[in-house]
């Protein structure tokens, strides 16, 4: 059950009237990688999703499973599964019928799937609940009882929905971890649609960032951390300082910003600001200084660095960095920027 | 002192609805029962306590074995015209309803659709009966019709005052009593668990028998339970558009009434009622309306 596919988009299309949702994204994803497509909400993340599911028609375009040419097949004969938002577990049927309603769907006999459905609930720890209903369940054994449906059909590639948003924080950590296992001891393609930048980081082996029905950048969570190549990604993953320095503009991560006295002479590109806001986090202070122009840039010091400067909200400062940790951003005609507040 | 403060509370809070409960329905029931406990001849009724109302019901049951006597071939006839309504207002109202909840995209389209089924009521019942008449008579539209194609020769005598036009008028009545609830379950069918019965390869069909009927299952009861009640009951349709020529058990009941024996009357309404629950509760044992509300 562990033959894997990898999947493949080709100018794959969706358009919704006139609406273009997704336009024109090629991807390829090796077989047996997580995958997180991550995105603000609307930014095709969720369409390209379903289309590869098979829940949503292609505009144009191809979607390849393997060396297989699934566009035009229905949502079963694709080799992928897909694990719903929220689940959608069949409310009137026991665990271990929701489990075994593929195998009861291709009319194999009782005991056969309910012996198979067995073997995928002892996968994911929840074979003490068979006989119990989806509604008696907490959200994250709905969710291991969702993934063992998915699992049932032996599928080469697992499509999950915004799996980890219907569960509270602390659990979501914990599904987190647990999918990433899974994912591991499986060998098998998963392709996550998340707008969490943490979710994306912590689990994927190449995150796709999607903006506008575009692929904004792809590559491994560390990549695309350390070498933003627009300024949307550099806000929407976070812990960048977006630094504009004559005519072009740099993101700058929040922890590679040096803060310096006016008077003190500095060799690497600056920019002069005011500090307007000193945060106390535990393991590092932040800063947040207003510079000279409008815009507001945060650095993230240690406390030590904050001891011995003992930095007062009001003080003239230079903020500072080396221009080798500096990422050179091409402006895009992205603007739609979320706050990256949320970074750390 | 709060907690009886606030029971006190509750019970003045749902003392207006008790009030008309006990008031139009508990009490006249009460009497009806009380009443077909009394004796009658031919002109009163005569307050003290007498089976007769229902020995007059039975009358010649045993003896007249193994032919069935006048009360229990009511009974079945009634219940056949029950089953077909029902049958056919289930098809009728379950294939409606699919079609508004999973076919009508838009919320828009689907209230206007749904107002669209309840244009029949617009008009009394009555009218909705009588208007049958000039369609299906003896000279009537259809009869023309297909006398005009050349498909009979001679006017077909069943289309009206038949058990066929009976059916008919009481499907047209009452499908939209089917409609409304199981619209009103299927509408609250998450989409999602149809794409999941689609995502582990379940056909159209497969859907529709494990997924949709299940789920639909507290609409069909709550239906099937408006449908047969009205009709269980029903003498007015059946005898308009049954030429009042078709027993009925609602039209013993209006026999009695017209000769003036309350008690038998209020006899065979009882048993109506008994008929009745026997069904629903056989309904509920199916499925737990209240688990699914």
């Amino acid at each position: 059950m562990t033959t894997t596919a990898a999947l493949e988009l080709v100018q794959l299309t969706k358009k919704y009237g006139g609406v273009t949702a997704v336009d024109a994204i090629n991807l390829k994803i090796p077989a047996g990688s997580y995958c997180c497509l991550l995105g603000p909400s609307g930014c095709g993340k969720t369409s390209t999703l379903r289309m590869v599911a098979g829940h949503e028609s292609v505009t144009s375009g191809d979607i390849l499973v393997g060396p297989k040419n699934v566009t035009d097949l229905p949502p079963a004969d694709r080799s992928t599964a897909m694990m719903f938002q929220s689940y959608a577990l069949f409310p009137h049927l026991s665990v271990i019928d929701n489990v075994g309603f593929a195998l009861k769907m291709k009319g194999v006999a009782k005991t056969a799937r309910h012996a198979e459905a067995r073997k995928l609930l002892d996968l994911v720890d929840m074979q003490a609940y068979a006989a119990r209903l989806p509604g008696q369940l907490s959200g994250g054994q709905q969710q291991r009882v969702a993934l063992a449906r998915a699992l049932i059909t032996s599928p080469q590639i697992l499509l999950l929905d915004e799996p980890l948003s219907a569960l509270d924080p602390f659990l979501r950590l914990r599904m987190r971890a647990e999918l990433k296992k899974l994912q591991r001891e499986l060998g098998m393609t998963f392709i996550h649609v998340t707008h969490g930048q943490d979710e994306a980081m912590a689990l994927a082996d190449i995150v796709v960032l999607m903006n506008g029905g575009r692929i904004e950048q792809q590559g491994s969570p560390r990549e695309i951390f350390n070498h933003p190549r627009t300024e949307f990604t550099a806000r929407f993953i976070g812990g960048h300082n977006v630094v504009a320095v004559g005519a072009e503009t740099f993101a700058v991560r929040v922890d590679r910003l040096a803060l310096k006295t006016p008077s003190e002479t500095v060799t690497g590109p600056s920019t002069a600001g005011t500090i307007s806001e000193v945060e106390y986090q535990g393991t590092y202070v932040r800063v947040v200084i207003a510079i000279d122009g409008g815009s507001e840039i945060s650095a993230q010091i240690t406390e030590t660095q904050f001891d011995t400067a003992s930095y007062a909200v009001g003080e003239r400062v230079l903020a500072t960095w080396d221009p080798a940790q500096a990422s050179l951003l091409t402006t895009t005609g992205s603007a739609i920027v979320r706050s990256p507040e949320k970074a750390a | 002192m709060k907690q009886h403060r606030k029971t006190f509370v509750a019970w003045l809070q749902a003392a207006p609805m008790m009030l008309v409960f006990a008031l139009f329905f508990l009490l006249p029931l009460l009497f009806v029962t009380v009443v077909s406990a009394w004796d009658y001849n031919e002109y009163e009724m005569i307050p003290a306590f007498s089976l007769r109302g229902y020995s007059d019901t039975f009358e010649g049951c045993i003896a007249e074995l193994p032919s069935l006597c006048t009360i229990l071939k009511t009974y079945l006839n009634t219940l056949k015209l029950c089953l077909l309504t029902w049958a056919l207002t289930l098809l009728i109202g379950f294939t409606v309803a699919y079609f508004l909840a999973f076919h009508v995209r838009s919320k828009t389209w689907q209230i206007v659709l749904t107002l669209l089924c309840t244009i029949p009521f617009w008009t009394s019942n009555v009218i909705r009966m009588i208007a049958w008449i000039p369609l299906l008579g003896r000279n009537g539209l259809v009869n023309r019709g297909l006398e005009g194609v050349g498909l009979i020769r001679q006017p077909l005598e069943w289309l009206l005052f038949s058990e066929f036009s009976v059916v008919l008028a009481l499907v047209h009545l009452f499908t939209f009593f089917m409609v409304v609830p199981i619209f009103n379950s299927m509408i609250r069918i998450d989409k999602r668990l149809i794409e999941a019965s689609y995502d582990a390869g379940a056909t159209g069909w497969q859907t529709l028998l494990n997924v949709i009927i299940p789920l639909a299952k507290p609409g069909i009861v709550i239906g099937s339970i408006f449908v047969i009640t009205i009709v269980m009951g029903d003498f007015v349709t059946i005898g308009v558009m049954g030429g009042q020529q078709i027993a009925s058990a609602g039209k013993i009941i209006e026999a009695r009434l017209n000769a003036l024996q309350f008690p038998a009357a209020a006899a065979n309404a009882v048993i109506l009622l008994g008929v009745t629950i026997l069904i629903i509760s056989a309904l509920t044992r199916v499925v737990d309306i209240r688990k699914e509300l």
